[in-house]
């Protein structure tokens, strides 16, 4: 298989516009990904996989990711003059980066025996914009796997055939595999609570009786 | 000795002499405990150990159990096998409520029983009893064909004590007592009632 920059080139070159982005992956595994822009996603798509060098016709997985908003601290070196000698000082500077809500896709080729090449698409907020053109029309075995990211995480698919929940019921609201989500609260019988479990069965334990002052008598020594 | 029993010591007696007294009560509920049919559905792995209960290695039909029904209308045991997930809940208890009395719950497996290891989901119900009353509760992830087979032993000797008449007589026997219970409805967040308060009634936990 051609390395990430070799096919980001050329997928940049095939559909004209194009942002892709190379998302790299600091782990053992050295993953790295393609980030694509969400109006070329689908002429991008369709390019991995009708391309003769690349042909990814099978797509193996795709799934959610939650990222909530976070603050990333930059360390930088700035030259400041102090007591009139020169010196270098760390300034840090804290950058708030918004959430967003990701789907990934994992893609193999059957035909050339290579992959995975992995392609993230990144949703403008966790809110309203919680919206991503579906690759479904390119890979038919996104279909129900695209359903399952609506159902639990709230992406919206734009253009996918037949976009409804797939795990929960229909009359639903919530997406369970957001970080944000509160489970709702069941757990008014736990004989063994630890941990979180514990902190929410507390809200259904009765009060203890009231002391009448007998605990308070002891044994007296003969 | 209650109206209707026999002792014990005269019965022995008048068998070796060749004659066999019974009540109707007993030569009922004799029928009743040795063919109990169960309905025919499984949810999870537990299934799978059900299924190997009723083949012959394990063979429930020593005990008249192996009419797997796949009507509930001609069933009389319920082995709820497996996770009921929320989303199954309300079809179980329909088929529960389609069954004729008298009839009667094996709740199989941790799952069953209060949602086992998937008890803090947001998809599963923490126990088939929070909307029907169960009759036997068999632990294990998954049980074995043993315990399920005891399970049923345990059925067959509630049957078997089961009275038919009196203040004390079985529950299907009195108009009273409900064999039907309200299905749960599918809310925003959650089954609408999370419970049935009139099956599940958990003990209170007085701890701080």
């Amino acid at each position: 298989m051609e390395t990430l920059e070799q096919i980001k080139n050329r997928a940049e070159l095939a559909a004209r516009g194009a942002k892709i982005d190379i998302v790299v992956n600091p782990g053992p595994s050295q993953q790295s990904s393609l980030l694509i822009d969400h109006e070329h996603a689908v002429a991008v798509a369709q390019f991995l996989r009708d391309h003769p060098a690349l042909t990814f016709d099978f797509c193996s997985n795709v799934t959610g990711v939650d990222w909530l908003d976070r603050t990333v601290k930059k360390t930088t070196k700035v030259k400041q003059v102090v007591d009139g000698v020169e010196k270098g000082v760390d300034q840090t500077s804290e950058e708030t980066i918004p959430g967003y809500l990701e789907a990934v896709y994992h893609l193999y080729s059957m035909k050339l025996k290579h992959g995975p090449l992995i392609i993230r698409m990144r949703t403008m907020n966790r809110t309203d914009g919680a919206k991503l053109p579906s690759l479904t029309p390119v890979w038919r075995s996104a279909e129900l796997q695209e359903r399952e990211i609506y159902d639990l995480y709230g992406i919206q698919f734009d253009g996918h055939p037949d976009l409804r929940r797939i795990l929960m019921w229909d009359e639903f609201v919530d997406h369970p595999m957001r970080k944000d989500y509160t489970p709702p609260d069941d757990f008014e019988w736990e004989p063994t609570p630890h941990d979180d479990v514990l902190e929410r069965a507390k809200k259904h334990y009765a009060p203890r009786p009231q002391l009448d002052g007998a605990e308070q008598i002891t044994a007296q020594p003969q | 000795m209650s109206e209707g029993q026999i002792d014990e010591g005269l019965r022995a007696e008048l068998q070796r002499q060749g004659v066999w007294v019974t009540s109707m009560q007993e030569l009922y509920n004799w029928g009743r405990k040795n063919s109990i049919w169960p309905l025919q559905f499984g949810l999870a792995c537990c299934a799978i150990e059900m299924i190997a209960t009723a083949a012959s290695r394990y063979d429930i039909a020593r005990f008249g159990g192996e009419v797997f029904r796949p009507s509930p209308r001609q069933a009389d045991l319920m082995i709820v096998a497996g996770t009921v997930t929320k989303k199954m809940a309300p079809q179980i208890v329909r088929l529960y409520n389609q069954m004729p009395d008298p009839k009667y719950v094996i709740s199989m497996g941790a799952c069953a029983i209060s949602g086992g290891p998937f008890k803090q989901g947001y998809n599963v119900l923490k126990g088939i009893d929070r909307y029907i009353p169960v009759d036997v509760y068999i632990p294990g992830c998954p049980p074995r064909p043993e315990a399920l087979l005891h399970a049923f032993m345990e059925l067959q000797r509630k049957i078997d004590s089961q009275k038919l008449s009196g203040a004390d007589k079985a529950e299907h026997l009195d108009p009273e007592q409900p064999s039907e219970f309200p299905v749960p409805n599918f809310g925003h967040h959650d089954l609408e009632p999370p419970a049935n308060p009139e099956v599940y009634q958990p003990p209170k936990l007085e701890r701080v």
